[in-house]
């Protein structure tokens, strides 16, 4: 916890994809400013490179992904593979949208780290980077 | 003010409510009929007597063959129109072989790229006969164009064709953000496609201006009817500036809201918006022929409001929601799947949607008396207060210098923000109750199944369009993209015509849709959190 108030954790939010349904990562990206976070939004149509590249400007720890055009099974991974290749695998990546239980488990597995699905309230997401942070701080 | 157990008694949107209203609420009513101006009451003097409402599932997936397959499916089990969902590579004007279309073919719509696939979307459907809603919009000209191309093959003359393009730009860059070009040339086309359908195809329904959109990202009830009605009113200036009278547009024009949970505030809308539109056309704007001033629309029970957790309580939200549009005065109807919070409905979840329309209207009785509610002194309360609240939007917006110049000051974007944010704090406070979400969460949830949409799909249609582009003849399809870009170039010229000759020569959408991102431009917003 301490070392969330020493030093704000930074998140890159994104919208990878081609849809244009934002009202989700606004009203995350609004919350975790609210809790303390710095948050930088990207905008629309993002690509995994472009959101890696963010990610890596911004010296952020965190990249927040939203989609709801269902190709979260082809850009989700791209982006872990986009930050293997750039040897920034530190970078904790999460998720949001319309995404089914079993993508879910099968996206965990290729290392996202966890997916928020609609209705998920704002604090378990706040309560959920709060975790884990302070868990990898502690260790 | 909250209940005694601490919830909000103000409605979703957050307009006060009373704990019970009385004849002061309607001292003022006048004494209206269904089908008489202003419409508050409907419509049609019948209501749904004469007519039904259409019951039209918004439908697609995965490529034409198999979506066309899913609409012979639904015209079989009594579905009344059809509805085309486009996938996003389609809704962007990209073609399915752009790099950035990976993973994205098929998904949320059905992929089509040239009148090849449009052929096979409408195969054994007789174009004279049923009426058709296309949900797309920067390329909306193009789709048009593909559909009026086949009917053209089918032998159905152009004046018999008969549907609905969504075809609303200024929404896009409100809330769906689904735009291409900056603002001015995508009104330009808007009004080429209006202008060009007043002429050729009488009976199509050139815009369907949608508060849905509006809605879904986050907006009030009130805000939802402001901006809808008036992006319409910017569509009729911009008609009128064309040079264009305004009956010859306007009653073609038609609307498209969100029917959203809270029952009675929704039902306010719809009724206010009638209301609203019949007398700014005929106030403001001096139409004369009534169908100017009546306001007809299509509804869709809000996606927004259905939960991943127990989704099969999505069933009796929908139908709620769906009671709410029957008794607002629908003229169409599409009711969300349960499913759909995971993903694009499968046969069954589809079937139910369909057969709680069918419910309410063969089991019910409320089709049988119009705006039933008319009169209840709540009722016409919200419905003055709903319209209120748009004038002074109005006067909002105007102050902007209409509505162009506030997109570009992210007006609508902000609104639209801060009210989604104040609604999801609510939620968070517990202030407003989502059954199994906030409260009455059950932890052992069975999972439903879900419809997947197979990895092949992508690669044969990235084959497909390939396909075309070879098979076609090369010379024509490049001398009809030429002119299309020469027309673009001119803005005295209306593009319909060259479009419909590029799709003829088997153009592809993204080919189309580049031509002209040469001479437009893109547009980029500025991200407002």
């Amino acid at each position: 916890m301490s070392a969330v108030q020493a030093k704000p954790l930074r998140i890159v939010l994104a919208k990878v994809g081609l849809d244009g349904h934002d009202r989700g990562v606004k009203v995350v990206a609004r919350a975790l400013r609210d809790a303390g976070f710095e948050v930088i939004y990207t905008g629309l149509r993002q690509t995994p490179a472009m959101v890696v590249d963010a990610a890596l400007q911004e010296d952020a720890q965190v990249i927040g992904l939203s989609l709801h055009s269902g190709a979260h099974m082809t850009l989700f991974p791209a982006v872990i593979e986009e930050l293997k290749k750039r040897e920034a695998t530190d970078i904790v990546v999460f998720g949001g949208g319309i995404i089914p239980d079993d993508d879910i488990a099968e996206l965990k597995k290729l290392g996202v780290a966890e997916i928020f699905t609609p209705g998920a309230p704002l604090e378990e997401i706040v309560g959920w980077l709060r975790k884990r942070f302070s868990e990898t701080a502690a260790s | 003010m909250k209940r005694a157990d601490g919830i909000e008694t103000s409605t979703i949107s957050g307009i006060p409510v009373d704990p019970v209203y009385t004849s002061e609420a309607t001292r003022q009513l006048i004494e209206e009929l269904p089908g008489e101006y202003p419409y508050t009451r409907g419509i049609h003097k019948s209501g749904y007597r004469g007519r039904l409402w259409t019951m039209r599932q918004f439908s697609g997936f995965a490529t034409a063959r198999e979506t066309n397959a899913r609409y012979h499916y639904l015209l079989k089990h009594g579905q009344t129109g059809l509805s085309v969902a486009f996938d996003m590579p389609t809704l962007m004007g990209q073609d399915s072989d752009a790099p950035t279309s990976r993973g994205e073919i098929g998904h949320c719509g059905v992929a089509i790229d040239s009148l090849a696939d449009m052929e096979t979307l409408l195969e054994g459907i007789p174009l004279d006969q049923v009426t058709t809603s296309m949900t797309i919009n920067s390329p909306a000209a193009i789709l048009l164009a593909m559909y009026l191309v086949v009917a053209e093959k089918q032998g159905v003359s152009w004046d018999k064709v008969g549907g609905t393009l969504q075809n609303d730009i200024l929404k896009e860059y409100i809330a769906q953000k689904e735009y291409i070009f900056p603002p001015q040339p995508s009104m330009r086309l808007v009004i080429d496609s209006i202008e060009f359908c007043a002429r050729e195809v009488p009976r199509w329904n050139t815009v369907s201006i949608s508060g849905y959109h509006i809605r879904e990202a986050g907006s009030t009830a009130a805000q939802e009817l402001a901006f809808t009605l008036a992006d319409g009113f910017a569509y009729v200036d911009a008609c009128l500036e064309r040079g264009m009278q305004i009956d010859d547009f306007a009653p073609r024009l038609s609307f498209f809201f969100d029917a959203h949970i809270d029952f009675f505030e929704e039902i306010a809308k719809f009724r206010a918006a009638r209301r609203i539109w019949a007398r700014h056309m005929r106030e403001r704007y001096g139409a004369q022929n009534p169908r100017s001033w009546q306001l007809r629309f299509h509804t869709q029970t809000a996606g927004v409001s259905l939960t991943a957790q127990q989704p099969e309580l999505n069933i009796a939200r929908t139908a709620v929601e769906a009671l709410a549009a029957v008794l607002g005065g629908t003229q169409s109807l599409h009711t969300n799947a349960m499913d759909e919070v995971l993903a694009l409905p499968t046969d069954k979840s589809a079937r139910i949607a369909l057969r709680t329309q069918q419910m309410l209207a063969y089991e019910t009785g409320v089709a049988n008396t119009m705006d039933p509610l008319g009169g209840s002194y709540f009722m016409e309360a919200l419905t003055n207060r709903m319209e209120e609240e748009a004038e002074a939007y109005f006067q909002r917006i105007e102050e902007f210098g209409g509505v162009i110049p506030a997109i570009e000051a992210g007006f609508f974007q902000k609104e639209i923000a801060d009210a989604s944010f104040r609604y999801q704090t609510e939620l968070e406070q517990k202030r407003r109750v989502i059954v199994g979400v906030n409260e009455f969460v059950t932890d052992d949830e069975e999972p439903i199944e879900i419809l997947r949409i197979s990895p092949q799909a992508e690669q044969e249609q990235v084959e497909r369009v390939r396909e075309v582009r070879r098979k076609r003849d090369q010379a024509r399809c490049t001398r009809a993209l030429e002119s299309l870009r020469k027309a673009a170039q001119s803005p005295d010229d209306n593009l319909m015509p060259h479009i419909v000759e590029a799709v003829r020569a088997y153009a592809t959408e993204g080919e189309i849709m580049g031509t002209m991102v040469d001479v437009f431009g893109l547009y980029t917003e500025r991200a407002i959190i």
